[in-house]
């Protein structure tokens, strides 16, 4: 049978790094292939290449016995390809339904029919299960929702192969549950799909089959009949990589972040968090479980300093805490590892070196006397940059040049490196492989060991699982519960979550 | 609804203050006011016209400060077309044309090239400046220009009517027509929404198969033929002759008023009329013998009014995203 995707030979270099050396892959009708690897692995650049967005140095592209010219992207959406992007591709000050329809927009002689569109995206929406508002404008809406709009505008078309870079890796698991539903239908329709993540279990529950990539390179094909996570991971990393949590008691002293009647409003003024009040003591790992959209992000900007408190006090070791003032709050010691890497974490056009000292570029030993000490700088990016296995040919390169993990690498490598006493962990191993997942866990760990304060958010209920000292369930701006992390049970945490009482 | 127009409200209130004022003033002396809002409008349409310029480039991602120089060359072009051939519909095509060749090299040197969008607009500008100086003929003459006349039912509305539709020449009612078709254009067509997106998130409008090099290339384009068509119009019909740097940096202005419009066509061409009935008032004054207030003074008033409208409004102004950056597909 002919291959509807067919890449042979496929060779890509970027200054420095073979992103892409020498691949062959096929995908058939109604096949579902996961793609694996490390961050930087050149998972991402392959299915560029594929859609047209990245001209391949050498190879070809074959789209049912055709094959397409390099870098075009009109003609792989001709071919019938539809590619959900790991970085969404959205423009923020237009509504959903502008963002779905560009491109292809319903339309009577030049004119856009709004309704027609408006239309056609509730009943897209309606369709796949995947909910949104179809006039709110891109930017007020929370990443989550965001990737529902990406994958909304790739299910539009009627498509023969869907690429997915990492779609899940903002979801929730109940939204997880319900796009590997739709890939799964898509495929018994014929699509094939060509998948990226680096959530193993997913792998695990669709995939027919399974590549993976270590250096540009492929180095095995492989299903999940014939191995487990624990298999898949030692194929991606190339080592053992321990998949639980190895930590031991906590000791949790003084109280060091103290939250008391906090109020907040989300973007479009109404209240996402009221009243909240929390402790967390230095030395513990305190954890936020909820459904995204529960008050987690007004929260975590609140206590940053990036939105305002409408009442209530944010505490730092007793002193109090400016309110609108990120900077501010940073100096008494707080450290923060935003959701958004690419908006609240990076400037992307500047160097690695310089987003790991972005915050403290002007404080010693970086600048002496007002004057910036580049050694100093570069030094301590050197190290960061090998401590934190962040891949680069240099540290001097920007950070828009990075894969998606390894940017949230530099994030959480600056923000965990200041000895501060309060971590604030909002998604922190979101995008980033299993062997440094594991990685940064012991990172957080260490910092808890070293008398931090580390209050984590995350949608993987499984991450605050394990690494959790105490779990606070946030539902609907508030929290319903706290429970010790020992004897947390899943089930249990899982109904809280849904506002359930237990 | 207000988000969705990009008008905020200090503009709405500013609106309807000098709405009140306008009418205040119509009915306290019919005459005069007519006469200060119809100069204020042949002050006001080439400015706006050329703000629409930046629009064009601007919302599709590119900066375009060679405005000025466009107007410049093609006003150059056409005077002397229509004075050699006695013929100012010639004059008028051939300014079109030049504005359109001038900005296909802005649009080759920033979006093919990507080279610096402010050097190539200088490029333009200092260009236009060197070559209508150096060609600059004196004693050159248009046989005619156009009549000046009064829209049949339009012209008869109170209140409006005397100020929008009568005592003008065709351009300036071509403009009436063309801005709002812009705004048309901008918001309620695909051309429209692929624009604004390729000025927004290039990216975005990659993915989804729209190409950024050709959306830019044509907006920047048809951005040149209106500032050609602005170029023609203040030599043709505005002034009726050529004079060296004739723009006095009314290209300039004119992006002022763009941003004071906030990128919409309709705000621009707003922001153009106010200038231009400020300039009309300022005129006023002087035929008025305002003596007591020095002449310089009263001439500043249009640009000190700009100026103090864009230090208050500025810090909110929002441009476009992608705007001055050249699109490179591998950082998509
Ligand atoms: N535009 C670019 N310029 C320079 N280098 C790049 C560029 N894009 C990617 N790279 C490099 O190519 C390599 C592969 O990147 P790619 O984005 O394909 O990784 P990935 O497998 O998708 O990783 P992740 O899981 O983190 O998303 C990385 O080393 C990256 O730094
Ligand atoms: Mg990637």
């Amino acid at each position: 049978m002919e291959a509807l995707l067919r890449i042979e030979h496929l060779s890509k270099s970027f200054p420095g790094v073979k992103a892409n050396d020498d691949i062959s892959i096929e995908v058939h009708k109604g096949e579902i292939v996961a793609l694996l690897g490390e961050n930087g692995a050149g998972k991402s650049t392959l299915v560029k290449s594929v859609f047209g967005l990245v001209k391949p140095d050498s190879g070809t592209i074959t789209i049912k016995g055709e094959e397409i010219e390099p870098g075009d992207t009109a003609a792989a959406i001709r071919h019938g390809v539809g590619m959900v992007h790991q970085h969404f591709q959205l423009v923020p000050v237009m509504s959903v339904v502008e963002n779905i329809i560009l491109g292809d927009e319903p339309h009577k002689g030049v004119f856009v029919t709004k309704k027609a569109a408006r239309e056609e995206v509730i009943a897209l929406s309606a369709r796949y299960g995947l909910e949104v508002d179809p006039d709110a404008f891109v930017e007020d809406l929370p990443v989550g929702i965001q990737q529902r709009i990406e994958i909304l505008k790739a299910l539009r078309k009627d498509i023969d192969l869907l690429i997915l870079d990492e779609p899940s890796a903002v979801l929730t698991p109940h939204e997880i549950d319900e796009l590997l539903e739709v890939i799964r239908k898509l495929a018994a329709s014929g699509v094939g799909i060509l998948f990226i993540t680096h959530k193993l279990h997913e792998v695990m529950a669709v995939a027919d089959r399974v590549v993976v990539l270590r250096n540009g390179k492929l180095v095995g094909t492989t299903t999940p009949k014939e191995t487990n996570e624990e298999g898949l991971a030692q194929m991606m990393v190339g080592r053992n990589v321990v998949l639980s949590v190895e930590k031991g008691p906590a000791r949790a002293k003084e109280v060091a972040l103290e939250i008391k009647d906090l109020s907040v409003k989300d973007d479009r003024h109404l209240d996402a968090v009221t009243h909240f009040s929390l402790e967390v003591r230095a030395g513990e790992i305190l954890g936020i479980a909820g459904v995204e959209g529960n008050g987690q992000r007004e929260l975590v900007e609140a206590i940053c300093g990036m939105r305002h408190r409408q009442t209530g006090t944010v505490k730092v070791s007793g002193k109090e805490s400016p309110d609108m003032d990120p900077r501010g709050v940073h100096l008494m010691g707080v450290s923060h590892i935003p959701e958004d890497r690419e908006k609240d974490g990076l400037v992307s056009s500047y160097s690695i070196a310089d987003n790991l000292t972005l915050n403290q570029f002007n404080l010693k030993p970086f600048s002496v006397k007002g004057i910036r000490d580049f050694n100093a700088r570069d030094e301590y990016a050197d190290r960061l940059v090998k401590e934190f296995d962040i891949r680069t040919p240099s540290f001097q390169n920007s950070a828009s040049s990075l894969s998606g993990g390894n940017k949230q690498k530099v994030v959480v490598a600056r923000e965990l490196t200041q000895n501060s006493h309060v971590i604030v962990a909002s998604q922190p191993t979101r995008g980033v492989d299993v062997g440094s997942i594991e990685f940064i866990h012991k990172q957080l760990i260490s910092a808890r060991d070293g008398g931090a304060a580390v209050l984590l958010v995350s949608a993987e209920l499984d991450e605050i699982l394990s690494l959790s000292d105490r779990i606070a369930v946030m539902f609907g701006g508030k929290i319903v519960a706290i429970i010790d992390g020992q004897d947390a049970d899943r089930q249990y945490v899982g109904r809280l979550m849904a506002g359930l009482s237990g | 609804m207000l988000k969705r127009f990009n008008i905020k409200p200090w503009q709405l209130i500013l609106g309807v203050v000098l709405l009140g004022v306008w009418i205040y003033c119509y009915i306290a002396n019919t005459d005069i006011t007519n006469s200060v809002v119809a100069s204020g409008m042949r002050f006001g349409m080439p400015l706006a016209l050329a703000a629409m310029v930046g629009i064009m480039c601007e919302r599709s991602g590119v900066i375009n400060i060679g405005i000025e120089g466009t107007m410049l060359l093609s006003g150059f072009t056409g005077f002397y077309i229509a004075s050699w051939s006695k013929n100012i519909v010639a004059g008028l095509m051939i300014a079109i044309l030049t504005g359109i060749l001038t900005s296909f090299v802005h649009a080759m040197m920033t979006i093919q090239w990507k080279m610096d969008q402010i050097i190539a607009g200088t490029i333009i500008n200092i260009l236009a400046s060197g070559l209508t100086s150096f060609l600059y003929k004196q004693g050159s003459t248009i046989p005619n220009s156009w009549p000046i006349f009064d829209i049949p039912i339009l012209g008869q509305i109170p209140f409006i009517g005397h100020a929008f539709f009568t005592q003008q020449g065709p351009i300036q009612y071509l403009g009436l027509i063309l801005i709002p078709a812009i705004w048309v254009m901008m918001y309620k067509t695909r051309w429209g929404l692929r624009t604004r997106a390729v000025g927004e998130n290039p990216g975005s409008a990659d993915t989804a198969g729209v190409s950024v090099i050709k959306v830019r290339m044509i907006n920047v384009m048809f951005g040149g033929a209106i500032g050609g068509f602005v170029g023609g119009f203040i030599c043709l019909e505005l002034v009726g002759s050529f004079s060296k740097e004739f723009t006095a940096g009314s290209g300039f202005t004119a992006l002022a008023l763009m941003i004071f419009g906030r990128w919409n066509p309709m705000g621009a061409f707003a922001a153009a009329i106010l200038f231009g009935l400020a300039q009309a008032l300022s005129t006023q004054l002087q035929i008025f013998g305002v003596t007591n207030i020095p002449n310089q003074f009263i001439t500043m008033l249009p640009y000190v009014f700009t100026i103090v409208v864009l230090a208050v409004s500025a810090g909110k102004v929002r441009p476009p995203a992608a705007a001055g950056k050249s699109y490179e597909k591998e950082q998509a």
